[in-house]
């Protein structure tokens, strides 16, 4: 049972019909299998299917052809095991961060009193004990990350999707949130898909990277990243192993980007 | 490490003597726009006594602002022919809130559930925007003649009038709700209940809240005109019969105590959109 992956996708295609009923390929031809307790990130162009793949997983899309697998199951539906951190702000902005981190258990049928002293232990846990009455306007960018990350979080996923959740972080925001992540992640057991466009960002975080080819998006190539854990990604990214694949990687990637 | 020396200009002392002037020159600049504010009252409405004393302008026409307040005393004082001024403010009123609630719950209700179902906002979003460009006083006739005098008719046209504009801002409000944050909702284990109920209303509320400040004017209007169109008392009434009875001054002392009420309710509206908007970060 245990072995069954996480997440399992089987020669899976998607066609996509936009809202003018132009029909058009997504994703071809695609296979993917992540095991538990796995950080796998994928990579690609704009516009190549990353973020479709994530939709699949929650349900939010069907594949054409193929199969999703969802601990071994056929995804119907939202599982309540997954975790989706966005990359646009999807906190909610008219509750204070502590209503923010409540939600999930909130939702989920918990009394008002446990999700609470849930909540502000995720608050603590993610830096913002001090912050738990402000409105998310009131907060930088980063701060705002990290209620997603613990509204994410609380619910305790077995899998969690992150669709580009950092890249409108500065710089520096953005090395600090990747390690909060691996921290928060490490000791979990929990499964991570975490679709970025910055290959820097997949080889600190990821077991393995997959990159994907322009649209219709097919899988390139598979890395397998043997960098030690825990790791700090500020520091990781100056080990020879880390440059000598992004080398590689990039080079993929840049024929892609050219065709996209 | 060298000493670092701050030139004087940048000394505490100095930014003390800066900020204290920069303070003066904000409140003179903030007195001076509320004496020239007095001033334009003063030179309009003197200008308006003058040219009616003079007999500029007809004041049989176009009354003056002595003739206007001497008025609004009288009724103060010795009610107006149908009865005491707060009467017929206290009737005005209740119709204009009656058919503002009426309305206005109603057009939030049938927005939300219009806006959360994507067959029929498809179907109706047309006749909405058809019926929003018509204008909709007109009705008040039909309400008189199958209404008759009482209340019901201008509760009746308040209500129309205010129903379409919050409707119209409610739909476009749940229609502009995010969709990540509903599908994060979704994902955080929400029911389409709880989503209905944890994300789009919320998200639809400043729009909402923005439209009840137009439609208790509205409300205003219908309440006003279908008085006017016919009944037994209220302010409308009053008006009607101030020009039957060719009062300039009355006319306009009823559209002073009409402005009165409209500002009052604008201010406890808005002191409510403050309360319930307080996520919101502050316009600037």
């Amino acid at each position: 049972m245990i072995d069954t992956p996480a997440i399992e996708f089987r020669d899976v295609s998607l066609r996509f019909i936009s809202a003018d009923g132009d029909a058009t390929v997504a994703l071809r031809n695609f296979t993917m299998s992540v095991a538990r307790g796995e950080f796998v990130a994928i990579v690609g162009p704009t516009g190549c299917g990353k973020s479709t793949t994530l939709n699949m997983v929650t349900g939010l899309l069907r594949p054409t052809v193929g199969e999703v697998k969802v601990m071994g199951q056929p995804v119907r539906g939202i599982d309540p095991r997954i975790g989706f951190v966005f990359q646009a702000d999807a906190v909610f902005p008219w509750r204070s961060v502590l209503d923010n981190v409540a939600a999930g258990p909130m939702f989920r049928g918990k009394s008002k009193k446990e999700a609470y002293d849930m909540a502000a232990d995720w608050i603590q846990r993610v830096g913002l004990g001090k912050f738990g009455g402000h409105y998310p306007h009131q907060l930088s960018g980063g701060m705002r990350k990290r209620v997603a990350l613990a509204q994410t979080f609380i619910n305790n996923p077995e899998i969690l999707l992150m669709d580009e959740p950092f890249s409108a972080l500065d710089m520096q925001t953005r090395t600090l949130m990747q390690d909060e992540l691996l921290k928060l992640w490490s000791g979990t057991g929990g499964s991570v898909v975490f679709v970025t466009h910055d290959l820097e960002e997949a080889i600190a975080l990821a077991d393995r990277v997959f990159v994907l080819s322009a649209r219709p998006g097919m899988l390139k190539r598979v890395y397998d990243v043997d960098l030690p854990r825990p790791r700090i990604t500020s520091q990781v990214r100056y080990e020879p192993q880390f440059i000598e694949l992004s080398k590689h990687i990039w080079e993929d990637l840049r024929q892609e980007v050219v065709l996209a | 490490m060298t000493e670092l020396v701050l030139p004087a200009v940048l000394s505490d002392e100095a930014l003390a003597r800066e900020s204290e002037n920069a303070h003066a020159r904000i409140r003179r600049h903030r007195t001076m726009i509320i004496s020239l504010r007095v001033l334009v009252l003063v030179v309009a409405l003197g200008g308006w006594e003058l040219a009616a004393r003079h007999k500029w302008i007809d004041p049989f026409f176009y009354s003056m602002p002595s003739m206007i307040w001497d008025q609004l005393v009288e009724w103060m004082r010795d009610g107006t022919a149908q009865g005491s001024l707060w009467m017929q403010v206290a009737v005005t009123l209740e119709e204009t809130v009656l058919g503002f609630l009426i309305g206005s719950i109603a057009g939030v209700i049938c927005g939300i559930l219009l806006g959360r179902n994507k067959l029929l906002s498809d179907v109706f979003s047309l006749y909405i925007q058809i019926a929003n460009s018509i204008p909709r006083v007109v009705l008040g006739s039909i309400f008189v003649i199958a209404l008759g005098l009482g209340m019901a008719s201008k509760v009746a046209l308040a209500v129309v009038m205010v129903f379409f504009v919050v409707f119209g801002n409610a739909f476009q409000g749940v229609r502009e709700a995010d969709k990540y944050m509903i599908a994060n909702a979704q994902i955080l284990g929400a029911s389409p209940r709880q989503v209905t109920l944890s994300v789009v209303i919320p998200s639809a509320m400043s729009w909402i809240l923005a439209s009840l400040h137009v439609s208790f004017g509205f409300a205003l209007v219908g309440a006003v005109v279908g008085e006017f169109l016919g009944a037994k008392e209220g302010i409308g009434l009053l008006i009607s019969t101030a020009q039957g009875a060719f009062n300039a001054s009355g006319v306009f002392a009823a559209m002073i105590v009409l402005a009165v009420v409209a500002l009052a309710a604008d201010f406890l509206l808005t002191s409510l959109e403050k309360r319930l908007l307080k996520w919101r970060p502050a316009a600037f």
